[in-house]
């Protein structure tokens, strides 16, 4: 960091209290140098708050608004448990993929931190949201505050009608397959609360009204009475289970089939997030790294502040070793990091070994090239693309396999010539929600016989489903409201009934 | 367009819906959670919340989740050691060491316990539940003392809308005439001296000039007294009085032969904090006396009296001798309102009881604003429980009940509670 000294500037405050005029100040010269970097984004809304609102906006998965349930509950004890013990320190921010982007920064920041912040999030963030293909294609920036205020509005009134009890009962069930709630593939029509509002009613009637595929008793006279098998139901398998589910089950209510919409919604805003996790801090963290360089090299700003901000930021961005008792994984904010700053030495300073592996974008603009990764990848892809061997070095990146039949743990590649690709391409499938999540779809439904649900898991790499299958197949069974099975199909082919759910009683019966 | 929004001052709490949604899901593990706190407190300690303990596998969120087994290949990072191909043992389950974030978190999040904090409206409401008080009761207890605030005199400190004028201008007036008297005199001296020398040698003689600029001076001096100074001020003094200022004094009788056991104790141990609680809204100012029998009564502190073992007959006049020492020692002159409560299963030696009748209705009664026997027992009434009957016609202040859960307790307050709150 080389000053500039010649032209005497104004220097920005460098009190550790925060003033709204010192926010507003650094705020205006954090926007007017990212707009000189070309970053594009939408406006940015600053809401100051204390950590008790914190710690609220956490409860709520981070969204100002949301509907009640009692989990958003036990994570605020928890959080509040943890905070006030002095285990763990808020978030400085929490930003919210809104138009306008709207960025919470806490009260207890000194100023410095409220600088980095702005930067982090109402800059970084806010335009890898406005960005990034994931984000366009899936989620509304412009329509999710409605909808969620839609969405909380109309569980209230679903409590009062049908009780809190029953609505919350829905909620869990529908809360344990939230992330097989999302579609992966298929794009969802924009979210927009108008449209919502009208087409609810008309949906919720004629969801009802229709013939229900699965009440398609008509005596079916078969013209070929030597048929061998039956249409599938579904004729292909369905990945996203709450989808099926609000359209399918056939015993909810039209207001169940709204709220597991609701759920599936909520999910599918927060699907991008949880796939884009090193990019999008990488690229904040890129940003505000630059963005206040770029401050204090027009000498806006005084030593003081800098000395803050970088200890900060480099706590931020540290990667502790395989053996260090801190170590839980590779910290997504310093591999993001890394990766964005390294991107731009390639363009602006090329080694031949990268001129080698990254040919494309070696000797290019380098906002140019950031436009196109930060747009067009998300972290698998990204870590495919991107992972330089300088990189791997840096961060003496080795791989371990584990494989259960065999007794000793190996190391099957590290950083050298022979093991690049391979620790890469093993870092990318870490980063892929298809291996990261067990697969599990909708198989079958039984349409003739006792109208019985099937998943079908398919197994990664021989990777048994953990955790509580048992309850997760009550509340689908609870939703399907028959009884539901849950197989296994190995890699070699063969399928192993795991678990059968049964759930005989009809609401009807159980009701008299 | 940016906007920087102030949002401190909205509401803030956001989440109480959800954390009463969550206290009302888990009703049954936090009242467990309750009942074992309760064992672990003094029966005085019950304006405090209570750190609750649930195990964190009844409020798990199940999910579909990778199970550990199978092929999993991971990158770590700060290789210091390995070549690709070497052969590591595997570290011991759930050590620490090299085991990442992958099989990590796909064990969920360990099996801590969850942990939160209850306040103490959420604490009595639950114990509260367990007595089955009736509402009015509730908020009768719940209630924290009321203070009134009283003047009492003047302080030299305190907020500017306190400051008594008339109190400070007084001070100040002193001030001045104290800081000024000295120069005032010599100024009446200068005075009259300057009247003789005017009256012998005219007015514009030197001598009356320099007089004159004397005189000026001086008054320059008094002048510079400040009128009113910050030590001059002085405040009202208003303090906070406790509106009950009587004081009360609560026996708990307590039969600690081999036949009370632990669960009795704990009901036992409901009845003595339901009374101290009902005290402590009443009276400003609360003695316990612990006394426990067997066949030899003894007065002890409360660790030792919830929590020693004795075993042996039983001779419940011991008790109700030494609890009449006690009262006729320190309690006899009048100012102490006094409340006894006894509890026992009812077992006592056969000779004993009626000796007990007496020394009740004649000695202690008479002195007593209440007194509450409490027989813990699920079989027959015992002879101390029929002895006892015969004093519950003659006096108002004796009340007995017989308990087989905590919720039973209540009614034998319901004379004390109906007298002083309805």
């Amino acid at each position: 960091m080389k000053r500039a000294t010649s032209k005497k500037v104004k220097q920005l405050p460098a009190t550790s209290e925060w003033t709204f005029e010192a926010i507003d100040a650094y705020h205006t010269e954090i926007a007017r140098v990212a707009a000189n970097f070309g970053l594009d984004s939408y406006p940015a809304q600053i809401e100051l708050i204390t950590s008790e609102q914190m710690m609220d906006a956490y409860a709520s998965v981070g969204m100002p608004v949301n509907y009640h349930h009692w989990s958003f509950g036990k994570h605020f004890l928890s959080t509040e448990k943890s905070y006030r013990r002095g285990q763990m320190g808020l978030a400085y921010e929490i930003v919210i993929n809104s138009n306008p982007c709207i960025a919470y920064l806490m009260e207890e920041n000194t100023l410095t931190m409220q600088a980095l912040v702005i930067a982090h999030a109402a800059y970084g963030h806010n335009s890898f949201f406005k960005g990034n293909y994931l984000f366009r294609t899936w989620t509304n920036a412009d329509a999710i505050i409605d909808y969620l205020v839609f969405a909380r509005n109309y569980i209230a009134q679903c409590e009062e009608r049908h009780g809190e009890e029953e609505v919350e009962l829905l909620l869990d069930s529908c809360h344990a397959l939230m992330n097989l709630g999302v579609d992966r593939y298929k794009r969802p029509p924009k979210l927009s609360l108008a449209k919502e509002k009208l087409r609810q009613a008309e949906r919720t009637e004629y969801l009802q009204s229709q013939v229900n595929e699965l009440w398609r008793t008509l005596p079916v006279h078969d013209a070929k009475p030597g048929k061998v098998s039956a249409p599938r139901f579904p004729p292909e398998p369905e990945e996203n289970l709450l989808y099926f589910v609000e359209k399918h089950a056939p015993l909810l209510e039209p207001w169940q089939r709204e709220v597991v919409r609701i759920v599936r919604k909520v999910a599918q805003y927060f699907f991008p997030q949880r796939q884009t996790q090193v990019m999008n801090e990488g690229w904040a963290c890129f940003w505000h790294y630059t963005l206040i360089n770029k401050l204090y090299d027009e000498g806006l700003l005084a030593d003081s502040f800098m000395l803050e901000f970088l200890q900060s930021h480099t706590n931020v961005v540290y990667q502790p070793s395989y053996n260090d008792r801190w170590y839980s994984g590779i910290n997504p904010y310093a591999l993001g990091f890394a990766m964005w700053q390294d991107i731009k030495r390639i363009c602006e300073d090329p080694t031949e070994e990268d001129r080698a592996w990254f040919p494309d974008i070696a000797g290019s603009d380098w906002r140019e090239t950031f436009d196109f990764a930060m747009k067009n990848f998300k972290d698998e892809s990204f870590v495919a693309q991107y992972l330089s061997p300088k990189i791997m070095r840096d961060f003496r990146m080795f791989a371990i396999l584990d494989d259960e039949h065999e007794a000793k743990l190996k190391v099957s590649a590290i950083h050298d010539e022979t093991g690049y690709r391979r620790v890469r391409e093993i870092l990318s499938d870490q980063y892929n929600l298809g291996s990261r999540e067990p697969n599990i779809q909708v198989w079958n439904v039984d349409l003739r016989g006792d109208r019985s649900l099937t998943l079908r898991h398919q197994q990664y790499r021989k990777r048994p489903l953990g955790g509580s299958i048992d309850e997760v197949m009550k509340h689908m069974a609870r939703l399907w409201g028959f009884t539901v099975r849950l197989e296994t199909q190995h890699e070699d082919g063969t399928v192993e009934l795991v678990q059968e759910t049964r759930l005989e009683k009809r609401r009807g019966q159980a009701e008299n | 367009m940016t906007r920087i929004i102030d949002r401190r001052f909205d509401s803030k709490n956001k989440s109480a819906v959800n954390r009463q949604r969550f206290m009302r899901r888990f009703k049954q593990q936090i009242r467990r959670a309750v009942n074992d706190a309760i064992q672990d407190r003094s029966i005085r300690d019950l304006d405090n919340g209570e750190q609750i303990t649930i195990p964190s596998k009844d409020l798990s969120e199940p999910q579909f989740q990778h199970g550990r087994g199978g092929i999993w290949e991971q990158v770590f990072s700060g290789n210091d050691q390995f070549a690709s191909g070497d052969l590591i043992n595997r570290p011991p389950s759930g050590g620490g060491g090299g085991r990442g974030q992958g099989k990590a978190s796909n064990e969920g999040e360990g099996e801590d316990d969850f942990v939160f904090h209850l306040s103490r409206e959420e604490f009595l409401d639950i114990f509260f539940d367990d007595l089955a008080l009736p509402n009015l009761v509730r908020t009768q207890l719940a209630r924290i003392t009321d203070y009134k605030t009283q003047r009492a005199g003047f302080k030299s400190d305190g907020s500017p809308a306190n400051i008594n004028i008339v109190r400070s201008m007084r001070g100040a007036l002193g001030r001045r005439l104290a800081l000024g008297s000295p120069f005032s005199a010599r100024l009446r001296e200068l005075q009259k001296e300057l009247e003789r020398v005017i009256e012998e040698s005219g007015e514009d003689c030197e001598e009356a000039l320099k007089l004159k600029d004397e005189i000026g001076r001086l008054r320059a001096k008094i002048e510079a007294i400040p009128f009113i100074d910050s030590f001059d001020l002085r405040y009202n003094n208003r303090i906070r009085v406790p509106k009950p200022t009587t004081q009360a004094v609560m026996f708990c009788v307590m039969d600690v032969s081999g036949s009370m056991d632990e669960e009795k104790k704990a009901t036992a141990k409901r009845f003595f904090m339901l009374l101290y609680l009902f005290l402590t809204r009443t009276y400003e100012h609360i003695d316990v006396v612990f006394i426990r029998h067997h066949t030899v009564a003894k007065e002890v502190d409360e660790e030792e009296f919830f929590h020693s073992r004795e075993s042996g007959g039983t001779v419940v006049s011991s008790a109700l001798k030494l609890m009449h020492e006690v009262i006729a020692e320190r309690y006899a002159h009048g100012t102490w309102n006094i409340y006894g409560a006894q509890a026992s299963d009812g077992d006592n030696w056969d000779n004993d009881s009626p000796i007990c009748r007496e020394l009740l209705g004649a000695q202690i009664l008479p002195w007593c604003q209440y007194f509450a026997y409490i027989e813990i027992t699920p079989g027959e009434p015992q002879n101390l429980w029929r002895e006892y009957e015969k004093l519950s016609g003659e006096h108002k202040n004796f009340a007995m009940q017989r308990i087989e859960e905590p919720a039973d307790i209540y009614p034998v307050f319901r004379e004390l509670f109906k007298k002083n709150f309805v």
